[in-house]
């Protein structure tokens, strides 16, 4: 009965989060963010991955990641770039995770390297789909962009972060 | 705020991206003479920059249209969702590319000396 419980509330937890995601995901649909190269995001759905990495278990967080993306790719039109939101993705929560776990990185750096590899990993599936080296003309200027985006999104969750310690 | 390792790995995204840079704007520059369109990784012409010329290709992906005019070349026309390869300033230097990634498109300009290009990846 006690075990019911907790895996009821842990879905019911996890549920929470992709429905937060989720919004932030709408939310920055809205909000043009257009600077004519392609792949420039806030991402700012990744604030609950990067909060997720403190307070969830590493499977969780990747759990509600690929749900989250799934849907998003459903509800907010475009199938086709589902395949470069997982990607960018995953390798974004993996980099995240590995930095977390080898500690000297303050959630900012976290959180830029997380942005970083999302573009890389997006890049690098868009170089095989057109099978062309030619798309990492766009990494040098998404190299940045993800250092830039990543620092945002990482003050906002280290400051939420510590907020929710305090709890 | 920052610690030491953060600032290591700033340096370190920063410094690719310079060399990077460096190295693309260095294998470019030249004016292209040729127009290559792939889609999906099979070549479906090449056109010459110097002729002006309007290219329809139709496929079960979409709708693209390439001109090709004043020794430029730029996508006029296509039916993808973004329409990022619509925005995409006109290319006119070897190596320059215009992609339409929902369409698995890539318009590149190239030279007649091949060893000038970046190799592309194709199967």
């Amino acid at each position: 009965m006690l075990h019911n419980d907790k895996k009821t509330k842990k879905i019911a937890y996890s549920a929470m989060m992709v429905a937060l995601a989720l919004i932030f995901s709408y939310v920055e649909i809205l909000i043009p963010f257009s600077f004519g190269v392609p792949g420039i995001k806030l991402g700012l759905a990744n604030i609950v991955v990067l909060i997720g990495l403190f307070f969830l278990k590493p499977s969780e967080v990747f759990g509600i990641l690929v749900t989250r993306i799934i849907l998003v790719a459903f509800m907010f039109g475009n199938m086709s770039s589902l395949i470069y939101s997982l990607a960018g993705g995953i390798l974004s929560f993996l980099m995240m995770l590995l930095l977390k776990q080898l500690k000297g990185f303050s959630t900012i750096g976290i959180s830029m390297a997380g942005g970083v590899s999302h573009n890389i990993g997006q890049l690098v599936v868009a170089a095989i789909v057109v099978e062309s080296l030619n798309v990492f003309y766009y990494m040098p200027i998404l190299l940045i962009a993800g250092l830039f985006t990543g620092m945002l999104i990482g003050i906002v969750g280290q400051r939420v972060s510590c907020y929710l310690k305090k709890q | 705020m920052f610690k030491k390792k953060d600032i290591i790995l700033i340096a370190v995204v920063l410094a690719i991206a310079g060399v990077m840079a460096f190295f693309m704007k260095i294998g470019q520059g030249n004016a292209g003479e040729q127009v290559r369109i792939i889609v999906d990784g099979t070549e479906y012409g090449t056109y010459l920059i110097m002729i002006d010329n309007e290219i329809n290709i139709d496929t079960e992906l979409g709708h693209n249209k390439v001109v090709i005019r004043n020794k430029e070349v730029y996508m006029q026309q296509a039916d993808c969702p973004d329409k990022y390869c619509v925005e995409h300033k006109a290319i006119t230097s070897t190596n320059e590319t215009i992609v339409c990634l929902p369409h698995k498109l890539v318009v590149e300009v190239l030279s007649n000396n091949r060893a000038e290009e970046i190799d592309s990846v194709t199967q």
